[in-house]
């Protein structure tokens, strides 16, 4: 046994703990397990790789470097993941995946130094071997750069640092197959006459590419974006991989990359987006033309109409979106379910699947919360159940929950699997204003014989309902049937 | 038109009889807000038990009769009388209930004042009208005071109990008519305890009936759906099936509720003078379309007769009146709801838009001219069976293609990777191969993941993805320094991202509960 058969033997046990770990992750009684092995994983592939670099020859300054760097790494990673608001979860994850990028943007450079200095192990490649390294620098650099600036302007959009809406260069289609066409030119060019210029170009390249990729998506399609980035970062270290004929790599980045790229292809699918134009970037659609179509009044209801609606309720099925994260209004919420359930009612959730800013994103802030998570049902679970409902919240949804998705054949959603949730007797929508969603399409819902707006900060309201319900005398016993009309 | 506020005046009701006023103080203070000047007539909300004293205090002011009627709006519940009429000033605004196409006298001696009438009982059937429908808002409360009648009339509890004095059975009831009055009373009998089925020529809206916790008792008859949002005159086929039924359900129920109405023409009668000798001795029947001919033979408008057989019909026209007070805050606050629609500006001056298909309905008569009948408008919240089935139009689902077709990809795919794969040196082959293993486990082990756990499992994947650590540690201290500084700085990104990655991943499990 050799240190590097010994190393090659824990990345092959590393690489299936990876596996083991996505494997748990994918139901409630074993994620837990799941994410230990991931870690265990994460510490052997580790260990594994120091004893080969320090085998390899490491000088003190890097021993040195590489122990300040990783516990720097580490104390600034922990910090981040133990303060971070759940709701601020999503522009975590962006920036985390820009990481990546950069790691992978680094290590490429570095392969086509180390080999130019002639210091790295493969430094003895020749011809066709030699070519093939170039190109893989040139490959992971690529996609690398592209994860790098694609992840910063999604952090940057979904913590609205810049202005979510999607950026419409003329002709950018053309844009982005003229960047593609132009980074297999230099990649070629690359490979035959390899120098420092040609590789900035390529960086630079990239690096734009990515930023004009996320920069044209609209912040409603983020969580597909950040799913797709999630993929992507896989690829880079795949990339990274080939490049350092490492195989941990190539495993690891293929599994996340096409991971990733399934749990994209699920989320576009419930969004009735095309796979293809998400991987393309700036499928945010232009909103169309914006209709004049008069949808008349809405109606509005007051937190204590509201309680009353609920204290005589059957069945409740709350609907949360983006609006509950910003609202930070998840604690009343689970106090209001707590609430309703003592008294009898049945209180179920209803997520979308793209209800946020991050697929899953819902389940977080309710989990958070405390609210037990077989109340919390997927769309399709509960979709049918919507005709046989009293009072359905919805709380700072908006794009999920239109009916023009279902009914409008001209609306720019149209298609988009939705909650049902003008079905139920009563809707209450929990909103801010009047203004349209993300998509920019306006939302007849607000304006049905059942629906009613409650208008102001949704955390407050919820609170407010809360107080009328303790208050109201109303008993559970004395069950009057929902108002009609 | 003049700067300064209208005034808008609300009147006393002439009527014997009428219990309610046009304006409530609540709805006063609305009024107010949209910038008119209201007068209330002395004594108008006396009789639904709103003093003086409480319009003054809403921002109202109280006068007497003539200088109310010359206002330049004057609001009311009923038809203005002959001297009414005369006494509205030049150019005036009347909305009151006109019913302009059972009162085409009436229509034209109004048309003979310059001055612009709005008939309440003409707002159109439309989602955005709703707000301002006085009919649906008096029948909705005349729905709940027909079964206080009955129950008043009736000599029995109506929810059953088992007591040590023996058993009482439920009552039942039947609510011949669905409609907004109807689904009222439905609502009210069963709060009350009562058996209640209910009847209706539109089969649509049995699931209103069933949601109210009724009993449906469809007609079996081919019946088209309604494309006005009212009911309409039935089949002959239909009449017979339905008598039929109310012949059964007759010698069954103890209390009918009856509110078929159809607009422009007399009232059906659903309960013949058989159906009612075959009812039991203390039955009660409520007849809600007397002013329309009723619903039942031997009701008589505005009274309660009972027939030989000790059956009470109660043919009460004012049912909604008998609550004033609440009748006359939904008449009021729909009203509101208009004048919102005709003061845009908040500023106290009422322009009339004909442009707008709600005022273009309601309106009878504008400055001394008929306007009456309008233009149809066409219901939007009816015809619901429609836009499930051309939704998938623009869309058409792709051809479904053909296996050869979509063989052709799957070859080339294979051909290219077997080319890659064979022409690549052999160092490559083996890191090929678990490139395209692996890619093929990531797509399995994700497979079935819940839906709840997408966020857990994208930070894992992106902690695991910081992976290429390895790659950045193994470049580490070699001589070259750039790339020992390159390389320091990959590890340090690279470790925020495993260690964050994880972290993160843990506090979330962690919240994770099951009840």
């Amino acid at each position: 046994m050799t240190v590097t058969s010994a190393a090659q033997a824990a990345y092959l046990l590393a690489a299936l703990l990876f596996i083991l770990s996505l494997a748990g992750l994918s139901k409630h009684e074993t994620s837990r397990a799941g994410a230990t092995s991931g870690v265990v994983g994460m510490v052997i592939a580790l260990a594994a790789t120091i004893v080969l670099a320090v085998d390899g020859g490491v000088n003190v300054v890097g021993g040195v470097l590489l122990v300040v760097a990783m516990v720097l790494g580490a104390g600034v990673g922990l910090w981040r993941a133990r303060v971070v608001e759940m709701t601020g979860m999503p522009e975590l994850i962006a920036l985390l995946h820009s990481f990546v990028g950069a790691a992978a943007v680094l290590v490429g450079w570095n392969g086509y130094l180390d080999q130019r200095s002639g210091s790295d192990t493969a430094g003895d490649l020749h011809g066709s071997l030699l070519q093939i390294h170039h190109a893989e620098v040139a490959i992971g650099v690529f996609i690398g750069a592209v994860t790098f600036t694609g992840s910063i302007v999604a952090f940057l959009k979904l913590s609205a640092r810049i202005n979510s809406s999607p950026l419409m260069l003329p002709g950018k289609n053309f844009l982005n197959i003229g960047a593609l066409v132009v980074f297999v030119a230099l990649t070629v060019w690359f490979v035959a006459a390899p120098n420092l210029g040609l590789l900035i170009a390529l960086t630079v390249l990239a690096l734009a590419l990515g930023w004009h990729l996320v920069a044209s998506i609209g912040g409603g399609d983020m969580p597909v974006v950040v799913s797709m980035l999630n993929s992507y970062s896989g690829w880079a270290a795949a990339a990274s991989g080939f490049l350092l004929s490492n195989d941990l790599l190539i495993v690891t980045g293929a599994l996340v990359g096409s991971s990733g790229a399934y749990l994209s292809y699920i989320m576009c699918q419930a969004m009735n987006r095309s796979f293809i134009s998400v991987i393309a970037g700036g499928f945010g659609i232009a909103a169309g033309p914006a209709t004049d179509t008069d949808y008349g009044d809405h109606r509005e209801i007051t937190a204590e109409g509201t309680a009353e609606l609920l204290a005589t309720a059957r069945s409740v099925i709350i609907t949360p979106g983006y609006g509950m994260a910003v609202a930070q209004a998840q604690y009343p919420v689970a106090e209001l379910t707590r609430t309703l359930r003592e008294r009898g009612v049945q209180v179920r959730f209803g997520i979308h699947p793209v209800a946020g800013r991050l697929p899953g994103h819902m389940n977080v802030l309710l989990a958070e919360a405390k609210v037990p998570y077989d109340i919390v049902l997927e769309m399709d679970e509960i979709n049918d159940d919507f005709p046989e409902t009293s009072v359905v919240l919805v709380i700072g949804a908006n794009d999920t929950v239109n009916p023009s998705a279902a009914e409008d054949p001209g609306s720019p959603i149209a298609g988009m699997p939705v909650l049902h949730v003008w079905e139920a007797e009563n809707v209450i929508v929990f909103k801010r204003s009047m203004a349209a969603g993300y998509a920019g399409v306006q939302n007849p819902l607000f304006f049905r014989e059942n629906t009613q707006m409650l208008f102001g900060d949704a955390k407050a309201r919820v609170e407010d309902i809360l107080r009328s319900l303790t208050a109201t005398t109303l008993a559970t016993a004395q069950r009057e049937p929902a108002p009609v009309r | 038109m003049s700067e300064t506020p209208q005034t808008l005046g609300v009147v006393a009701e002439s009527s014997p009889g009428e219990t309610r006023v046009a304006a409530t103080p609540a709805t006063v203070a609305r009024l107010a807000e949209l910038g008119y000047d209201v007068v209330v007539e002395s004594g108008a909300g006396a009789k639904a038990s709103f003093a003086d004293a409480a319009y003054v205090a809403a921002g109202a002011r109280v006068a007497e009769g003539p200088q109310v009627w010359s206002s330049d709006v004057v609001l009311k519940v009923n038809p203005p009388s002959a001297p009414e009429i005369a006494a509205l000033a030049h150019g005036a605004t009347l909305v009151s209930l006109i019913s302009p196409a059972a009162n085409p006298a009436l229509v034209e001696s109004l048309a003979h004042r310059p001055i612009t009438v709005l008939a309440m009982d003409a707002v159109p059937r439309i989602s955005r009208a709703q707000s301002m429908d006085v009919l649906s808002s008096m029948a909705n409360i005349a729905g709940y005071r027909a079964v206080i009648e009955a129950a008043h009339a009736f000599g029995r509890l109506f929810g059953g109990q088992v007591t040590a004095a023996g058993k009482m059975p439920p009552a039942k009831v039947l609510v011949a008519g669905a409609g907004v009055a109807g689904l009222a009373a439905i609502a009210a009998a069963n709060s009350l305890g009562a058996v209640v089925r209910a009847t209706d020529p539109r089969p649509e809206v049995a699931e209103q009936v069933r949601s109210l916790r009724g009993e449906f008792l469809p007609v079996e008859v081919e019946q088209e759906a309604s494309s006005d949002g009212y009911a309409k005159a039935t089949s002959e086929d239909y009449d017979r099936a339905a008598a039929a039924l109310y012949a059964a359900q007759a010698a069954d129920v103890d209390i009918v509720i009856t509110t078929a109405l159809i607009p422009g023409r007399p009232a059906p009668t659903l309960l013949t003078a058989e159906h009612v000798a075959s009812m039991k001795p203390g039955s009660v029947v409520v007849d809600m379309a007397t002013t329309q001919g009723g619903n039942v033979e031997g009701s008589v408008a505005g009274r309660s007769v009972v027939t030989e057989n000790g059956v009470t019909i109660i043919g009460y026209t004012d049912l909604a009146g008998r609550l004033p007070a609440q009748a006359s805050q939904l008449f009021g606050t729909n009203l509101v709801n208009l004048l919102k629609l005709l003061t845009p500006e908040k500023n106290g001056q009422l322009v009339l838009d004909f442009s707008d298909v709600v005022q273009r309905t309601m309106t009878v008569v504008r400055d001394g001219e008929k306007t009456w009948p309008p233009p149809p408008v066409s219901v939007t919240a009816a015809p619901k069976a429609a836009p499930a089935a051309p939704a998938r139009t623009p869309d058409p689902a792709p051809a479904p293609k053909s296996p050869a077709r979509r063989l052709v990809p799957a070859v080339l795919a294979a051909l290219a990777l077997f080319a890659i794969i064979a022409f690549a040196p052999a160092a490559l082959t083996a890191h090929f191969t678990v490139f395209v293993l692996a890619i093929v486990i990531g797509y399995y082990v994700i497979g079935n993941v819940h839906h709840a756990l997408h966020t857990p499992l994208m930070s894992v994947t992106n902690a695991i993805s910081g992976i290429i650590v390895v790659g950045a540690l193994l470049q580490v201290g070699h001589e070259d320094t750039s790339v020992t500084v390159l390389a320091a700085i990959a590890i340090l990104l690279a470790s925020i991202n495993i260690f964050g990655g994880f972290a993160v991943t843990r506090r979330m499990l962690a919240m994770f509960s099951r009840s």
